[in-house]
């Protein structure tokens, strides 16, 4: 184990430098100009020189590529071209609401779909089993935007059970925090709990026909300790797959989520540093993100080995 | 029996107790809320140096934070400030300024003559009308800790008004040490002498700002007006909470989630205004300009016969009911320094009420056009503008140009019209923008004016000897009378040559709840002199 984890962390050392060079060049080869952006509407062409070269955006690119890999290796992702923030420190202040949203969504989404999918597939071909799978349909094809302003409507503007907008820290109490996070984790779990139903169905499906569950009903066996004890664990090698490739695309995908919602969480301040040219902070987030897909991946491998001690790297 | 009654009586009390402890701490959360403005800004904050940027959020953090020596009040007369009183010698060529007393820092310090030359330097460096007033700046001399003075090469008639000027870049007043910051760099704190204290701990650039209430403030005793008299702070806290989709930002304010918002779209307007606890107001009386700017080094637009015959093309009712729609929040205006300026004049204005195609496509046919492709920049996501060249494109067609809209984002644009390549290369011929009132009040102040090519133009690079001229003389002129037949010299100049297009005024009103109380019209959007009822 201490080997597959050591392994697929120098590993991980050539991607992210794939990574690195990649970004770096796309930003700079692609249109915008970060010293236009700060300097405002109006400003002359000649200001906007000089903080070109203050920011040394006028230096060739392999020089600024030379200087921001030095910062990198002292740990320093640099600061912020517009507000001067260390990059570090702004994606410490927005990992926080994306997390939490991330893993209130997942969470949710797991209580709900993994036993509405074993029910499906145990009563295969039943009212129940139809309505998950309609239900499914429902889920990959209302788009999430559309879904939170219904909630925020119903719930918030009409109800008044929520707020319409809006982050609390966990610091400032659980009943804070679930009362702003609720509404959104609702909205953006409804995809995965489509998705995690339908393979935890097809996989539990698949299971339920092997022979050693007609032998484990023969034991006399309860049902539930036959469907939870025999078929789930037999098929959630690919149910961990699904939701480990959940988790990264919830982490990276909950722009429009947060943006609905207003959380300030990491797709929005990716998004905005986009807008802004803002270079070392789409850098910085890219490059962290890598990693952190790298660690879910071996987050998931590591799973496999737990859950099936045939599995060997 | 006797147990149980105790019980029950011991309950009642306890429950009594906890109720009014709720009752209390809900009374003292209302209390707090009161004390607490929460305002969603029209972008989020991001660069907190108002001489660094001219982006508005920057300005309007600048008024929460320092302090100017000169303002004006709605009738844009300029008014002291930090100033308590001013002497111009005889000759006009020395200006001595005293400081008001008990002018501090947020950190405690003296505000001193030291600090004001070093701030009005750095300003100087960046702003338009600070540049201008540095060229006939012999020195700035300290007196004192409290006295400096202001030594002219030649008499220049806008010392005043560039010291009181409301809009970007507002000449505040900053410690020495932050002012000695190179102009091209931001400043490393943000410490001012104003209303409000940044506080940083809880500063998210783009998401959250948060100010409280400066209790050294020394608020001037005349009635607040426009960005002049006293400044008097009556929350405790401001918070700047940005929403980016609008749809959300009106829910937070329809909610009481939040007390103003700054800029509501316009189509949102109609279902805002019938919610009984919101008002619509409009704070910006001087209102917006939109505008069209060509590329004056890309052929055809080099020959001044095209930009006329564009000029004639256009009319500023298609542009102002297509981008803004309601009349109530738009005005057709040709007036180039806005129509509420001191200025005003309708002299030389092309395109106020109807376009003239036949006329437009005669002077294209003499231009000597030949079906060159014109470049339109067009910014998709930017809502207060983004309507503008679908306009201008069916406009131009119409008068047998050949058009190419071509789509990007707002941030690409501003990168790429710095570009004075060929069109294959990345240039451009023409991109719309809005620019305040404010910010184009005077020949000085309006950077559309400019007529220094390559040299210090505007975007687009005028190049025009004769307006350069002009704005020299407006600058030197003392006489108000005298300065407004030159402004309206000025503005012919700009119609004939056609420096840029002016496309019409529009007024964004803003969306607050009806227990907020004592907003101020101003050029600037400013926070003091508001309460909550």
């Amino acid at each position: 184990m201490l080997r597959l984890i050591l392994s697929r962390l120098l590993a991980a050392i050539p991607v992210m430098g794939v990574v690195a060079i990649f970004v770096f060049l796309l930003l700079r080869l692609s249109p915008g100009d970060p010293a236009a952006i700060l300097a405002g509407d109006t400003a002359t062409p000649e200001i906007i020189a000089a903080i070109r070269a203050d920011l040394g955006l006028d230096r060739p690119i392999p020089e600024q590529f030379v200087t921001w890999i030095g910062q990198l290796a002292h740990g320093d992702l640099g600061k912020s071209v517009l507000s001067k923030q260390p990059v570090t420190m702004m994606i410490g202040q927005r990992v926080e609401p994306t997390m939490s949203l991330a893993l209130t969504t997942l969470i949710f989404a797991i209580l709900v779909a993994v036993p509405m999918g074993i029910v499906a597939a145990w009563k295969h071909g039943s009212w129940f089993d139809r309505g998950i799978m309609a239900l499914s349909v429902a889920g990959f094809s209302i788009p999430v935007f559309v879904l939170g302003y219904i909630m925020v409507y119903v719930f918030s503007m009409k109800l008044d059970l929520f707020p319409a907008q809006g982050f609390a820290s966990i610091r400032e109490g659980l009943p804070a925090f679930l009362e702003r996070i609720a509404l959104p984790t609702v909205t953006l779990s409804f995809i995965y709990i489509a998705l995690f139903a339908r393979i935890t169905r097809t996989a539990m499906l698949e299971v339920l026909n092997e022979d050693y569950i007609r032998t484990a009903h023969a034991k006399g066996l309860k049902e539930h300790v036959v469907l939870v004890r025999h078929a789930l664990r037999n098929a959630a090698i690919p149910i961990v797959s699904v939701i480990g490739i959940g988790f990264a695309l919830l982490i990276g995908g909950v722009v429009i989520t947060e943006t609905v919602f207003n959380i300030p969480g990491i797709g929005r301040l990716v998004v905005d540093a986009v807008l802004g040219r803002d270079y070392p902070i789409i850098q910085g987030v890219i490059l962290v993100f890598s990693g952190v897909y790298v660690l879910i991946n071996l987050a998931i491998d590591i799973a496999y080995v737990v859950l099936d001690p045939r599995i060997r790297y | 029996m006797r147990s149980r009654r105790f019980q029950m009586f011991v309950s009642a009390i306890g429950l009594s107790i906890g109720l009014g402890l709720l009752a209390g701490a809900a009374a003292d959360a209302v209390a707090q809320d009161k004390k607490t403005l929460r305002f969603i800004p029209h972008a989020g904050l991001r660069v907190t140096d108002p001489i660094l940027t001219t982006a508005f959020m920057s300005r309007n953090h600048g008024y929460m934070i320092y302090d100017t020596l000169f303002s004006v009040d709605d009738k844009m007369q300029v008014k002291p400030q930090m100033v308590e009183k001013h002497e111009v010698s005889g000759d006009k060529l020395t200006y001595t300024f005293t400081l008001r007393d008990g002018l501090k820092f947020h950190d405690g310090a003296p505000v001193t003559s030291t600090d004001v030359i070093a701030s009005l330097a750095r300003w100087g460096k960046n702003d338009t009308m600070g540049q201008k007033l540095f060229t006939y700046t012999k020195e700035w001399k300290e007196v004192d800790a409290k006295t400096f003075q202001l030594v002219l090469k030649e008499p220049y008639g806008l010392v005043l008004d560039s010291l009181g000027k409301p809009s970007s870049n507002v000449p505040f007043i900053m410690p020495k040490r932050m002012a000695d910051t190179p102009a091209s760099q931001n400043v490393p704190e943000e410490i001012g002498s104003g209303p409000f204290r940044f506080v940083k701990a809880e500063f998210q650039p783009g998401v959250k700002v948060v100010y409280e209430k400066n209790p050294d403030y020394k608020p001037r005793s005349e009635p607040a007006s426009y960005t002049a008299g006293g400044k008097v702070a009556k929350v405790d806290r401001v918070e700047w909470l940005t929403i980016a989709d609008p749809q959300t930002a009106m829910n937070a304010l329809l909610k009481g989630e939040v007390d103003i918002w700054e800029q509501p779209a316009f189509d949102l307007l109609p279902e805002l205004k019938k919610n009984k606890d919101i008002d619509i107001r409009n704070l910006q009386p001087l209102g917006m300009n939109y505008m069209l700017r060509m590329n004056w080094l890309q052929p055809p637009l080099d020959n001044v016969k095209v930009r006329q015959a564009i000029l004639h093309a256009i009319q500023q009712e298609d542009y102002l009911a297509a981008q803004v729609g309601d009349p109530e929040y738009y005005k057709v205006c040709g007036a180039i320094f806005g129509c509420a300026s001191p200025l005003a004049t309708d002299a030389g204005a092309v395109g106020t009420k109807k376009a003239d195609v036949a006329k437009a496509k005669k002077m294209l046919a003499e231009s000597g056009y030949k079906g060159e492709k014109i470049v339109i920049m067009a910014p998709t996501d930017l809502n207060s503008i983004n309507q503008l060249p679908l306009v201008s494109a069916p406009l131009l067609r119409a008068i047998g140009m050949n058009i190419e809209v071509q789509s990007m984002d707002w941030q690409t644009l501003v990168g790429r019209r710095a570009k004075m390549d060929p069109i294959d290369q990345g240039g451009w011929h023409i991109f719309h923008t809005a620019w305040g009132t404010a910010d184009m009040m005077n020949p000085i102040a309006n950077a559309g004016t400019k007529g220094l090519g390559r040299q210090g133009g505007f975007f687009g690079w005028t190049e025009d000897p004769v307006i350069e001229k002009l704005r020299d003389d407006y600058a030197r002129e003392p006489d108000a009378a005298k300065q407004k037949a030159i402004a309206e010299a000025v503005q012919k100049r700009v119609y004939e040559m056609v420096h840029y297009i002016p496309l019409g005024e529009y007024f964004q009103p803003s969306a607050i709840r009806k227990n907020v109380v004592g907003n101020l019209p101003s050029p600037a959007y400013v926070l003091w002199n508001i309460e909550k009822k």
